[in-house]
């Protein structure tokens, strides 16, 4: 234990730890010091200089989110001192920023604009600089805007890139009075190693870096009669939408927002967790199947550990640094993805639609997913297998631009065909998830026996480590499988493209046994996805996670291969997992893109 | 020297490296407990010669107590400051000394690498420095010391002077200030404890082991011991590096410096102060006046202020490393500000907008880059007011 510092807060006394900085000080007796550049989950910048605070006989003021406090100290969060410095600091950045507030998208959940109004500052004194800038706004990427003119270079977004994500696409590029967040080249997101994971997104104070919105598109669809609108949900949607709506963190809003969705006019609203399911059953063959190659055929070539590819973030972070694993990556396509070209295909064809008329629309709490939808291999249904991908927050939007009390919507069952789902999908939303939820069906395929844990709760891979590791000897292998027998299978699992980048280093470098790997690009898994409601951090996080956790053990089917309507599906249309129309609609390749 | 209160002395540049003892004030130091030589580098009262004037021993001190085993000495010769050019001319002229200087505060610290980060534009330096440094390394290691010297080049940005900015060059990291604390004495080049001082400062330790904390005392005044390198520069007859004792009046330098017109003096360079002439006779140089890191500007009545100023906050504007609020957004506004009031399109009260703005940006900026922007802009606006508005 660190030993305890007292200090005196705006003429309070507190005691904390040695290390805790004063910024923490003053929160933990409910004094609440304005912050931009400070994020939770990020290392301290230290440099909008807007938590800046007074110390008694120092003539500089601090900046109380990077000093720690010390013994003696006498701080003033609201001094004259303090005030006049932070009222110049906060008109200083909206000098230089575009503050036209009304015409933004962040409009309303800006940081900047939250602390201009808290600050009344109606007449800014200084000069707007914004006409002596060349601001510039990139729209290319499909998942992401870089407004430049919005930027007030807090580098939080530099700080997720480089240490959660261990990515870098976005840097600081020259100085002064020109310096600002940029890429490789100044080459537009789209064309550099973003892996469109939108961590930034969700830590952007301002409007600088937002999702590219599809709503408007969406309305346009659902307003237009001739077209049969399809809404998918992915499972980490459920537990955060709320959040964006009035409700606390981590409430479970399955049912209301079934309703909502239902309200804003969807013609079907179907659910990913029932293509999550799907993945499992290939996923789950395709581990089963290179483990046989590998142990009974003994062939060499094939490769292992077989890697999950449900997030985009992720692959394409390895198809920019690792490509050389690319064999390794299941070939099974996202849940969005699978669902996507069922939508245009399964689904009319029982549905008695024509596929032309359909406008398959996902809810994702991600933008990578809107990259996805737009890769050119997603088009195996003969359409744009995915038409367009709203966020959480778009969702969010949408139901406010509707006047829906979303608290006091009744709660509404999925449709069917396609809306089918069970614990395991749900987990999908969490990190260790996919594994947990492949696992639970894998055991069982090869035993017949449920997976040894109490409530089918897989302990060992569930939990916030960056990296998780856990081995599950197979006993009494059923005969088909006898090859199993007495083996140990090794996972590993990881979040955040920090921690994927140490295990991929680890794999690439053939020092560990894994068999199966779990990546998620976001931290914590899709429940901290760049497209969630913001803000986000570790706390938020973890009470997401309990939600998952909570809706997966409240379900009367808690695995996959139970699913019916999966069962349905293979005896109606796909035939057998990894069969030839699998192959055609639910898998996929991936591409080397190590030289841009 | 025509002015009789002008004391020039010749201890930085006079050769103290001579025919067979190429080493003597190292050989010296390294039989010294190092305790003492702290104690004598306290004693001396020598303050840091790069501007901020922070007590030396105390610094070593500091880095010596710490128990860390890794640690490192590094020689601050980014002379970026403007009208500052001494620290070339005594990298020039006394290499050796300065390398004995890090020696010995290798010795005092227990740090066995030092590193000169060198400014950009001083790369015609390197070859020459290496050849001295080469003889430098063979003498030290027949003394049986184990103490060696790289240097590193900055690619000319003015922030990495600044001692943190200047280690995240070093890491090759951009050069941005750190948060402090931690200090680089504590937290330094590799998070190691790290020494940093001014080429003239190690010069100083040099000579106060060679001469003895007496003889240095001898020089400048109470607050001010030692003496300091001056570079002259501007409307001046004579401009060049000269050695003054400190503690002078600025009324005697411009007596010996000016042109018989000079109307103010720019002490400390851009981050400086503006002194006109009405103050000139009680303005003290050192650092119970105007401390300065020795760059002494001289305009005379043909000089516009306002071109001066605007000069010095188009170089800030241009230099600010960009991170923090205050600096990057604050020196731009200083700049456009100044303009809008000349051009009329501000009134002149807003001056006293742009004067509160440049006293915020003392207190809030994060190094002492943003920081010293008011000492230029609030000296030169406060005393030539006139000639900033019409």
């Amino acid at each position: 234990m660190n030993p305890k510092i007292n200090l005196t807060i705006d003429g309070i006394n507190v005691t904390v730890e040695a290390g805790t900085t004063i910024l923490d000080a003053a929160k933990s007796i409910s004094i609440k010091i304005p912050t931009l550049c400070y994020h939770p989950d990020l290392c301290v910048a230290g440099n909008c200089r807007v938590c800046v605070v007074e110390q008694e006989g120092v003539r500089n003021l601090l900046a109380s989110c990077a000093v720690p406090a010390s013994d003696g100290m006498i701080i003033r969060t609201n001094s004259l001192k303090v005030r006049t410095a932070r009222k110049a600091v906060i008109e200083l950045l909206l000098s230089e920023h575009n503050s036209e507030c009304t015409k933004c998208y962040k409009n309303g959940t800006c940081e900047l604009q939250t602390l201009a109004a808290e600050y009344k500052i109606t007449d800014t004194t200084y000069v707007n600089l914004v006409p002596y800038h060349h601001y510039t706004i990139d729209n290319f990427s499909p998942s992401i805007i870089k407004d430049d003119s919005k930027c007030i270079r807090c580098q939080r977004c530099v700080r997720t890139c480089e240490q959660l994500q261990s990515v870098s696409a976005l840097s600081v590029a020259y100085r002064g009075e020109h310096m600002k967040i940029s890429t490789f080249m100044e080459k537009p997101m789209y064309d550099v190693v973003c892996t469109n994971c939108g961590q930034c997104v969700n830590r952007c104070p301002v409007g600088a870096l937002v999702e590219k919105s599809y709503i408007d598109q969406v309305w346009d669809a659902i307003y237009d009669p001739n077209k049969h609108v399809v809404v998918q949900t992915a499972p980490a949607v459920r537990i955060a939408l709320g959040e964006d709506l009035g409700l606390p963190h981590g409430e479970i809003v399955t049912g209301k927002m079934v309703a909502a969705l239902k309200r804003l006019g969807f013609n079907a609203v179907l659910d990913t967790d029932f293509t999550a399911d799907l993945t499992i059953m290939e996923e789950g063959t395709e581990l089963l199947t290179r483990l046989s190659q590998a142990l009974v055929d003994k062939d060499p070539n094939v490769a292992l550990p077989m890697m999950t590819s449900c997030s985009p973030g992720w692959i394409k972070f390895i198809e920019h640094q690792f490509p050389q694993l690319l064999p390794n990556l299941s070939t099974c396509k996202s849940p969005q993805q699978m669902f996507g070209a069922l939508a245009k295909t399964y689904y009319p064809q029982k549905r008695n639609l024509d596929p032309k008329n359909i406008v398959s629309v996902s809810i994702m709490p991600c933008t990578a997913k809107k990259f996805e939808a737009d890769r050119p291999e997603m088009r195996d249904s003969g359409y744009k297998d995915v038409d367009y991908v709203l966020t959480t927050r778009e969702l969010a939007v949408m139901i406010k631009q509707a006047g829906l009390h979303f608290d006091q919507l009744p709660e509404e069952l999925f449709d069917s065909i396609m809306g089918q789902s069970t614990g395991a999908a749900v987990i999908f939303g969490a990190t260790g998830g996919v594994m947990e939820a492949a696992i639970r069906t894998a055991y069982e395929i090869v035993t017949g026996r449920e997976v040894p844990f109490d409530n089918l709760d897989i302990m060992p891979v569930r939990g916030m480590e960056g990296v998780k590791e856990a081995s599950l000897a197979i006993e009494g292998a059923l005969p088909e499988w006898d090859f199993l027998e007495g083996a140990t299978l090794n996972v590993a699992i990881a979040h955040g493209l920090v921690n994927a980048n140490r295990v991929m280093e680890r794999v690439a470098s053939g020092q560990c046994s894994y068999h199966f790997i779990e990546i998620m690009a976001c931290p914590g898994g899709c429940l901290g996805g760049g497209g969630q409601p913001i803000p986000t951090n570790a706390e938020i996080r973890e009470k997401r996670k309990e939600a998952i956790y909570r809706e997966d053990s409240g379900m009367p089917l808690r695995k996959s291969h139970e699913n019916p309507e999966v069962a349905a599906i293979y005896a109606e249309f796909l035939g057998k997992p990894l069969g030839h129309k699998s192959h055609e609609l639910l898998h996929t390749h991936y591409v080397d893109r190590s030289e841009n | 020297m025509k002015n009789k209160n002008l004391k020039k002395t010749d201890v930085i540049f006079s050769c103290c490296v001579s025919g067979n003892e190429k080493f003597p004030i190292l050989a010296g130091a390294i039989k010294k407990d190092p305790d003492l030589i702290i104690d004598e580098i306290i004693e001396s009262g020598l303050k840091g010669r790069g501007g901020a004037g922070f007590p030396t021993g105390l610094k070593w001190k500091f880095a010596a107590m710490n128990r860390s085993l890794e640690k490192y000495v590094v020689c601050n010769a980014d002379e970026g400051e403007p009208g500052t050019f001494k620290d070339r001319e005594i990298l020039l002229k006394v290499p050796e000394k300065v390398f004995a200087g890090m020696a010995i505060c290798g010795q005092v610290i227990g740090a066995k690498k030092g590193y000169i980060y060198l400014r950009g534009e001083y790369l015609f330096m390197v070859p020459k420095l290496y050849e001295i440094l080469d003889i430098f390394h063979a003498g030290i290691t027949e003394l049986g010391y184990d103490f060696h010297i790289s240097i590193l080049q900055g690619s000319g940005a003015y922030v990495c002077g600044e001692e943190t900015a200047l280690i995240e060059s070093m890491e090759g990291k951009r050069g941005e200030a750190r948060n402090k604390p931690p200090y680089p004495v504590a937290d330094g080049f590799r998070n190691k404890p790290t020494i940093i001082n001014n080429v003239e400062t190690f010069v100083n330790v040099a000579m106060i082991q060679k001469y003895g904390v007496a003889a240095f005392k001898k020089l400048g005044t109470q607050d001010s011991q030692g003496s300091k390198v001056f570079s002259v520069s501007g409307d001046t007859p004579n401009p060049g590096v000269y050695e003054l004792e400190l503690g002078m009046k600025l009324s005697d330098f411009v007596d010996e410096f000016g042109d018989g017109d000079t109307k103010a003096v720019q002490v400390g360079g851009a981050s400086g102060f503006c002194v006109p002439r009405r103050h000139f006779e009680e303005t003290i140089i050192g650092f119970e006046g105007i401390p300065t890191g020795g760059s002494m500007m001289l305009f005379n009545s043909s000089r516009s202020m306002y071109n001066v100023l605007s000069n010095y906050l188009d170089f800030f504007a241009d230099e600010s490393c960009g991170q923090c609020t205050p600096c990057r957004v604050g020196c731009q506004q200083l700049t456009v500000g100044m303009k809008a009031i000349k051009n009329g399109e501000k009134d002149a009260d807003y001056l006293n907008d742009l004067l509160k703005l440049a006293d915020a940006m003392k207190i809030t900026s994060k190094c002492g880059l943003g920081q010293s922007v008011a000492n230029a802009f609030s000296s030169i606006v406060n005393n030539f007011k006139e000639e900033m508005i019409y």
